[in-house]
């Protein structure tokens, strides 16, 4: 193989910043979902990278159980986003700080 | 050293990353978020993991995708291309960014995981076929049930409680 896991790593570490990045400017609540999705996929790339340097097959199987369970929080949270959306008519989160009880 | 194909797969995944959080359209967004999704597919191919690539492509890029664009749609047409951020969050935002990507790249880089390299063959998809209805069993079991549990939790959430049965059928 041509590529290293240090490449693959370097990726994956690029990916978690901008996603970090995400989170913390942005309010916008559909955006801050996408730049968890970038978290979570930085993850699987680094699951499956020192799955196939190590080489040892559990981590496909960790990458597989990740995405499902990324569909159900994906599921979850923009029906969260609907409701939210649909009692405060926004979906900027400075506008939901009542919801702090 | 890497190839060409891993510089441009990396190229189209960050820079639709950062386009997925920048660009004032969430539409925009959307699709490049898609953008991203496929060029960790396309990762997952080079690393010679076809199986969870087409779960990638089929999970990520065809329903999750999906699903966000049509929530987009949901909303007001002006939220949509409104950017909501605070101005004075985005320096110390980029700050931040750079200085983790300096400070885990320099630990990453520096930490011995350049000499990894591998000649063995692949993991077979049946090895994880196996893996999965013997030693994960119980987890493939749970995971099945919070996936039930999530998609029956998503859909009483987002059901309006003020639109009787008759205006529905109209």
């Amino acid at each position: 193989m041509t590529n290293e896991l240090i490449d693959f790593t370097l990726v994956s570490v690029a990916m978690l910043a901008i996603g970090i990045y995400g989170l913390a400017v942005k309010r916008n609540f559909i955006r801050m979902l996408f730049a968890v999705e970038i978290i979570i996929n930085a993850a699987n790339l680094n699951l499956v990278a020192f799955g196939r340097f190590l080489p040892h097959s559990g981590g496909q199987t960790l990458a597989l159980f990740s995405i499902a369970i990324a569909a159900a929080e994906v599921a979850v949270g923009l029906s969260l986003i609907i409701v939210a959306y649909r009692m405060y008519q926004n979906v900027d989160i400075a506008d939901f700080r009542s919801l702090k009880g | 050293m890497a190839d060409a194909a891993f510089l441009a797969l990396s190229v189209i995944t960050i820079g639709s990353a950062i386009a997925a959080l920048e660009l004032r359209s969430l539409i925009y967004g959307s699709i490049a978020l898609m953008g991203t999704l496929g060029g960790v597919a396309g990762f997952f191919l080079l690393l010679d993991a076809p199986f969870v690539a087409l779960f990638q492509l089929a999970v990520y890029v065809g329903s999750i995708a999906v699903l966000i664009l049509f929530t987009v749609m949901l909303v007001k047409r002006e939220l949509i291309f409104k950017k909501i951020e605070d101005k004075r969050r985005k320096f110390a935002g980029i700050g931040l960014m750079l200085v983790m990507m300096v400070s885990l790249g320099a630990v990453f880089l520096d930490s011995g995981i350049k000499t990894i390299t591998t000649d063995e063959p692949a993991t077979n998809f049946r090895d994880i076929g196996t893996d999965f209805v013997t030693y994960y069993w119980p987890a493939l079991i749970l995971m099945g049930l919070i996936l039930a549990g999530s998609v029956t939790g998503a859909l009483v959430l987002a059901k309006r409680e003020d639109v009787e049965n008759d205006q529905r059928v109209n």
